[in-house]
């Protein structure tokens, strides 16, 4: 691993960003309109938690903690899909860059984009709804963690799909990710699914960590079970997509697909 | 290291064949190219050329046969010669919403230039590029897009310059003036060039010696003044427009 070369491909982002308005407003955009709406309709929600103490803390921190898996994935995804748009893939592919680098790189972007985003969610839950998701302490950052992770390893999978399958599949990279939502038990409980869906859930690092964070919410202990499960599930997903965009990006070399790019 | 001692050629290729399904896009083509010489590579649209280079590039995977770059052979290889070679084409751009100087700030990073605004400043000036280096890519006229893919490819000193088409969408004026400049850093640095082009009075003038292609297929190989005396034409027009049109191929 260069790190020079690594931290060459993230400068070529942070240029990217840094000269794109649209680009860093959409960074913010839905992030901020989920927050808000949803943030009042929990307060509107609120006068009926007598039942559910913790409705606000459990719906806000689902949120916020929701949009860092997906920032993190899009991060990794939209890294690739912009050397797709600028045709720049084929530099990036005759030059010493390894695809691990690459990787790498992607990675780098997308903890930046989170860190963008999850200050501002966090500043807005705070300044409008009083909600702090530091009450969740230390743990909050291992959520954090268990979540970048997942959305690393989906956004390996996702630019491996679009390098297999071609610009055509790029709408993935915003939309693969909501097909887990209603299992990932984001704003409920695994146990409101039915029980034919709750192994799928279980499958799905993201619902135990957000179970783990209601548990913490809840003051109920330290979610140990959930967090070791979500990092070991995480381990074996983020290898099986670095496998799968390798054996993509070399049956794309069989294939002569590198040279249709962008096509 | 790598491999390369003063009788190891810059290119050697040995019975590369590349498929992809039913087409056979190269078949079985061997060639060598000398250290330091500018060797062209012809043939019409679809002859190969480019599927060629690619595999030279490891962009594509050869079905068959065997590359050695600078001694040095794909997969293990990869970065030792990717490092030491580059490549630019009129039809592969580089970012459009980065500036000049950005760049070719993040290549020279990438290729791990070691004084690279001292590298940068040097090439933009060769091309006559530098007045634009604040200037976003996507808002350069095309020849200044293709000087500034030719400084990017200049970038690491390389061993081996992949050259597709470098002056398709240059004016003749500019065309000259970057042939001028290719030239001339190829003398003082002793690179080997491999270009190709369709513009045959351009290849006369540059390539020591030629291949021509056709349908994956290696036609013929030796100087311009070779091919000519061999077709008994005046211009490699000639000869490329009696070879495409299904002329007799001269061994």
């Amino acid at each position: 691993m260069n790190l020079g070369r690594v931290r060459g491909l993230i400068l070529r982002y942070f240029y990217l960003y840094r000269g794109s308005l649209p680009r860093l407003l959409e960074q913010l955009y839905w992030p901020v309109v989920d927050i808000l709406v949803w943030g009042f309709v929990t307060i509107y929600l609120r006068q009926f938690e007598g039942e559910l103490p913790n409705f606000l803390a459990y719906f806000l921190g689902g949120l916020i903690l929701w949009d860092v898996l997906f920032r993190s994935q899009v991060g990794v995804s939209v890294a690739y899909l912009e050397e797709v748009w600028s045709r720049n893939l084929l530099n990036l592919f005759v030059s010493p860059l390894r695809p691990a680098e690459f990787i790498a790189a992607s990675m780098g972007i997308a903890i930046m984009r989170v860190a963008f985003t999850t200050v501002v969610t966090l500043l807005i839950a705070y300044l409008f709804y009083g909600f702090s998701a530091f009450v969740m302490g230390v743990w909050l950052w291992v959520f954090m963690g268990s979540l970048v992770l997942m959305g690393w390893s989906m956004g390996i999978f996702i630019a491996g799909l679009v390098m297999r399958f071609g610009q055509g599949a790029e709408s993935l990279a915003w939309g693969l990710i909501f097909l887990i939502q209603p299992v990932a038990a984001v704003f409920y409980p695994v146990s409101v699914l039915p029980g034919f869906l709750q192994p799928v859930s279980h499958a799905i690092p993201a619902a135990h960590v957000f179970e783990g964070m209601r548990q913490v919410l809840d003051g109920a202990g330290v979610p140990t079970t959930h967090l070791m499960a979500a990092y070991a599930l995480n381990a074996v997903y983020l290898v099986a997509a670095l496998a799968f965009f390798y054996r993509t990006l070399a049956e794309a070399k069989r294939e002569g697909r590198l040279l249709r790019v962008g096509e | 290291m790598d491999a390369l001692t003063p009788a190891t050629p810059a290119v050697r290729v040995r019975g590369l064949s590349k498929r992809f399904g039913a087409t056979l896009a190269v078949d079985d083509l061997s060639f060598e190219i000398r250290r330091g010489e500018i060797y062209g590579l012809l043939g019409a649209n679809g002859a190969g050329k480019t599927t060629t280079i690619s595999m030279l590039l490891d962009l594509v995977t050869p079905t068959a046969g065997e590359v050695e770059v600078l001694g040095l052979r794909y997969p293990k290889g990869r970065e030792a010669i990717l490092s030491r070679v580059n490549f630019s084409s009129t039809y592969v751009s580089l970012p459009l919403r980065l500036t000049v100087w950005e760049n070719l700030r993040v290549f020279a990073a990438l290729y791990g230039v070691k004084d690279p605004k001292a590298c940068i400043h040097e090439l933009v000036e060769r091309f006559e590029i530098g007045h634009a280096m604040k200037k976003k890519v996507g808002d350069l006229s095309s020849g200044q897009k293709t000087r500034v893919y030719l400084a990017k490819a200049l970038l690491n000193d390389p061993a081996i310059l992949f050259l597709d088409e470098p002056t398709a969408s240059l004016d003749p004026d500019m065309a000259d003036k970057t042939r001028q400049v290719l030239l001339s850093v190829q003398r003082e640095r002793g690179a080997t060039v491999l270009i190709t082009s369709h513009n045959m009075a351009e290849m006369e003038a540059l390539c020591d010696r030629i291949l021509f292609i056709d349908k994956g297929r290696k036609l013929m190989e030796g100087s311009p003044r070779q091919i000519l005396d061999r077709y008994g034409r005046a211009t490699l027009e000639e000869v490329f427009i009696h070879v495409a049109r299904g002329g007799e191929a001269l061994a």
